[in-house]
């Protein structure tokens, strides 16, 4: 037990607003950045901000060092240097440079999240070969040095050729030593993550920003836990598609808003592709709630119980708020099927909520 | 987790030579304690602000939880830690190699003479860290009487305001108030002058409305010199201590605020001094007495590290070094006074070189008189800056980017000295206690140029009020128009003028 650790429980607990909920509106959640082309993010960093008496921070000038002609942009897109005291926390993102593996743990351990544990590990064998052995024979791509060496010095030590004050060492053809392998069955763990988006009219940049925040972190911490891992995109407005990663993100349509056509396309990969036995299948779908009439989300939620929610490891519904959206789908989720413990929705109507939404889809650790 | 923190042998016989080298070189410091700590003591030693006790408050696992997540994530880490206070204490960090101790020894040296001599110290508390943890005894009790949540929420409200205060307070007596006796004898007069007459006579001698109108001239002196207060106050929390409606343990945590906050705010003056100054001694005793050779690559990386400069970012520590190096240059050989500057020989001043050798001397003298301001005030020049490729910036809206707006020196230096004002916070002051005359507050922006936060500062009302207990109101300028802030309690408003 540390000095300080009841001053830092505290601090989390206001943080998680379990208790002073007045200060919660000063909570910021810090940036959650995804990565851009170099292995860039941020951690995030809870911080609160106690008011006071501040100068607007967003057209101070002020006085710098270093190269530039006049009217070059200085340094990043980073607020003025301020010459702020040094009492005063400081930057509220830490900017990173760090590998996938790292950054999964970093998420893992930020949310809590526990460990994935894979079902069909026992079903699934594939072949690995381990190099495990010495052989005599072998291609020379595979010669271990040392152990030819070894091999040629014990013989001519043997053979009373060796001269230490000499010592030269000449391995002859019966020396060479090569690396030999052993295939063994191992279990192997596959996970295919399926997204679907919703691309109708009515999501927009903003929407679909939170959508690739959030795949990206959901991939990272999956392909974490999973040795094999599949992903597959589709898009729908009133029909589905199957595309690419960047079409998924990037692609922009109108029209109206089936989702059972995405669902039915979904269930048609897991057949033929995906067989539940093997893999371990997370189905996501991201939408801004709103349906087609009439009995589609009926077809809908008849599609998740009879073939996507018993395939799957959890069936994930993020709801992204958009101005057109009317959010009515979550609700019939929640009617239709909430009840399973294997379907996980959220809404998440800003950014700052990626990470909640994040926490609410992974955090049950299958 | 109490490991011994003791210096190890070998650390604890560089201890003694780098301060003898230290008493060679001239430096006058308050005796130095080091302490070999782990990072999680360190961090959680920055976190209390370099003190080992602090009262209970939330805001200090915020900065051990940033901290702890930097330095795991190997993004920064504390070099050197040393506070103000007589004895110093400084801590070392266990794992550091040999060079970066050294290094850490000979700057916290620097700082140390920095903290006894420069006269913006002064008066600060050089027994801190036993006051420190009296605070700490104190909020405690406050807190077994009246609960946690309230006197954190109460700390809060006083954080809230904690800038205000008028650091050069403590360098003047107290103005000449007017005492309340005089104010009494001059009520006494307001009774009017009368002369002794008899009876009969009373009403030809002391007519009633000339005693009257002499009355209500006097009184009206009086409410002229009882503006409340007299003059506008710089010191807002001392003004909320005496004034505000606070309970008896309200009041007690706020002083505690208020002591703190003066203990920390000469540090603001003078961060670039004192930073500049640590550096200029340290790199001065590494290179000259405590390298090994084999230390000099790892000793040019840190140090480099710490004087480095990121694009268009102003690095104190460089600022500070670079300066006194110049300083000590220009008073080597002579480069300064009336004839330097009115040389225009290009050649001339190139050459210049009188052998003055009063650098050390002249240097020695800056860091006990100056203070950020004056120092850059006063020992910027425009060869300075050509040098060390200063500029200013300015914020394009178009661009919605900061980019470089000159390179002109009279700017720059304006600039500076702007950015560096009041610690780079407004000013603001107590203009009424009497606001409107319902015991409202007035708080006045004294404008410099740049807009508070509105957000922040309708929020930062919303403190003020649970201090001052009625109305309150803040005058500043918004888009050009002076404006009156207020928030009486439930609802804000904005008036177009006092």
């Amino acid at each position: 037990m540390r000095k300080i650790d009841p001053d830092t429980n505290r601090f989390r607990n206001i943080v998680r607003g379990k208790i002073r909920e007045n200060l919660k509106q000063y909570v910021s959640q810090g940036e959650l950045l995804a990565r851009q082309g170099k292995k860039v993010v941020s951690v995030p960093l809870p911080q609160i901000d106690i008011p006071n008496f501040r100068f607007g921070d967003s057209q101070q000038g002020g006085v710098g060092m270093g190269d530039g002609e006049v009217g070059e942009p200085i340094g990043e897109e980073q607020g003025p240097p301020g010459a702020e005291a040094g009492d005063q926390p400081g930057e509220h993102v830490i900017e990173v440079d760090v590998s996938l593996e790292e950054l999964a743990e970093i998420l893992g351990e930020e949310l809590e999240l526990p460990r994935i544990e894979p079902r069909g590990t026992e079903s699934v064998k594939v072949e690995k070969d381990r190099y495990t052995g010495i052989n005599r024979n072998g291609p020379e791509s595979l010669r271990h040095f040392r152990r030819t060496f070894k091999a040629a010095l014990r013989r001519q030590i043997a053979s009373g050729s060796y001269d230490p004050k000499n010592p030269k060492v000449i391995p002859v053809r019966e020396d060479r030593r090569y690396r030999s392998w052993n295939t063994k069955q191992v279990p192997q763990s596959n996970a295919v993550i399926i997204y679907m988006m919703d691309v109708s009219g009515s999501m927009g940049n903003e929407q679909k920003d939170i959508v690739r925040i959030e795949s990206f972190w959901l991939d990272t911490w999956l392909q974490s836990q999973y040795e094999n891992i599949e992903t597959r995109y589709i898009i729908h407005d009133a029909q589905a598609k199957l595309v690419d990663a960047h079409t998924f993100f990037h692609v922009r349509e109108s029209g109206g808003t089936k989702i059972s056509s995405a669902y039915n396309l979904a269930k048609e990969l897991i057949q033929k592709e995906f067989s539940p036995v093997e893999w371990n299948i997370y189905p996501f779908h991201f939408s801004d709630g709103d349906n087609w009439g009439g009995d589609d989300t009926a077809q809908c939620i008849r599609l998740l119980q009879e073939d996507l929610i018993p395939a799957s490891n959890v069936f994930c519904y993020g709801q992204v708020k958009s101005a057109y959206g009317s959010g009515q789908f979550i609700k019939d989720l929640r009617e239709g099927v909430g009840q399973d413990e294997k379907v996980l929705v959220s809404e998440i109507n800003s950014r700052d909520e990626i990470l909640p939404s994040i926490k609410t889809f992974l955090g049950k650790g299958c | 987790m109490l490991r011994n923190r003791e210096l190890t042998p070998e650390i604890e016989e560089w201890r003694q030579t780098i301060r003898q080298y230290a008493v060679d070189c001239g430096l006058d410091f308050f005796e130095v304690l080091y302490e070999l700590v782990d990072y999680d003591e360190m961090n959680m030693i920055a976190s209390y602000g370099g003190f080992p006790v602090r009262y209970p408050h939330w805001r200090w696992g915020m900065q051990f939880e940033e901290l702890q997540k930097q330095y795991s994530y190997g993004l920064a880490k504390i070099y050197e830690l040393v506070i103000n206070n007589d004895p110093c204490y400084a801590y070392l960090m266990r794992c550091n190699p040999l060079v970066d101790q050294k290094l850490v020894m000979a700057h916290v040296y620097g700082h140390s003479d920095f903290f006894k001599n420069n006269c913006w110290f002064a008066h600060t508390n050089r027994k801190m860290v036993d006051t420190i943890s009296n605070h700490a005894v104190r909020i405690r009790r406050h807190i077994d009487d009246q609960g946690q949540d309230v006197v954190e929420e109460f700390i809060d409200v006083c954080l809230s305001l904690e800038n205000l205060i008028d650091p050069h307070l403590p360098y003047f007596a107290a103005g000449e108030k007017q005492s309340e006796e005089t104010l009494d004898l001059a009520r006494n007069e307001a009774q009017g002058v009368r002369f002794a007459a008899k009876p009969y006579m009373e009403e030809f001698v002391n007519p009633a409305e000339v005693l009257a109108k002499e009355k209500a001239a006097i009184l009206n002196k009086i409410d002229e010199s009882e503006k409340f207060p007299e003059d506008p106050e710089k010191d807002v929390l001392n003004f909320l201590l005496h004034h505000g409606q606070l309970r008896r343990w309200q009041r007690d945590v706020l002083s505690i605020i208020r002591e703190e906050a003066y203990y920390f705010a000469p540090q603001g003056m003078t961060k670039i001094m004192n930073e500049g100054w640590a550096s200029y001694w340290h790199s001065n005793m590494m290179t000259r007495n405590i390298l090994d050779a084999s230390e000099l690559i790892d000793y040019a990386d840190h140090h480099s590290g710490t004087l480095g400069s990121s694009p268009g970012v102003l690095n104190p520590y460089k600022v500070g070094i670079e300066l006194f190096r110049d300083i000590k240059m220009r008073w080597d050989m002579g480069r300064h006074g009336k004839e330097w500057e009115s040389c225009e020989d290009v050649h001339g001043k190139k050459e210049w070189d009188r052998d003055e050798d009063l650098g050390l001397k002249k240097i020695y003298e800056v860091r006990s008189t100056h203070n950020d301001i004056t120092f850059i005030d006063e020992f910027l020049t425009e060869e300075f800056c050509d040098q060390h490729k200063m500029f200013t910036y300015k914020f394009d809206r178009q661009t919605g980017k900061y980019i470089l707006d000159g390179r002109d020196f009279s700017s720059i230096k304006l600039a500076f000295l702007d950015q560096l004002s009041n610690c780079g916070r407004p000013r603001i002051q107590v203009q009424d206690g009497n606001y409107g005359n319902r015991g409202e507050l007035l708080l006045k922006h004294i404008w410099s140029g740049t807009p508070l936060k509105l957000d922040y500062a309708t929020r930062t009302l919303e403190n003020l009020y649970k201090l001052w207990g009625r109305p309150v109101f803040l005058e500043t300028i918004i888009e050009g128009k002076t404006k009156v802030l207020g928030f009486n309690g439930s609802a804000h408003d904005e008036k177009s003028s006092a």
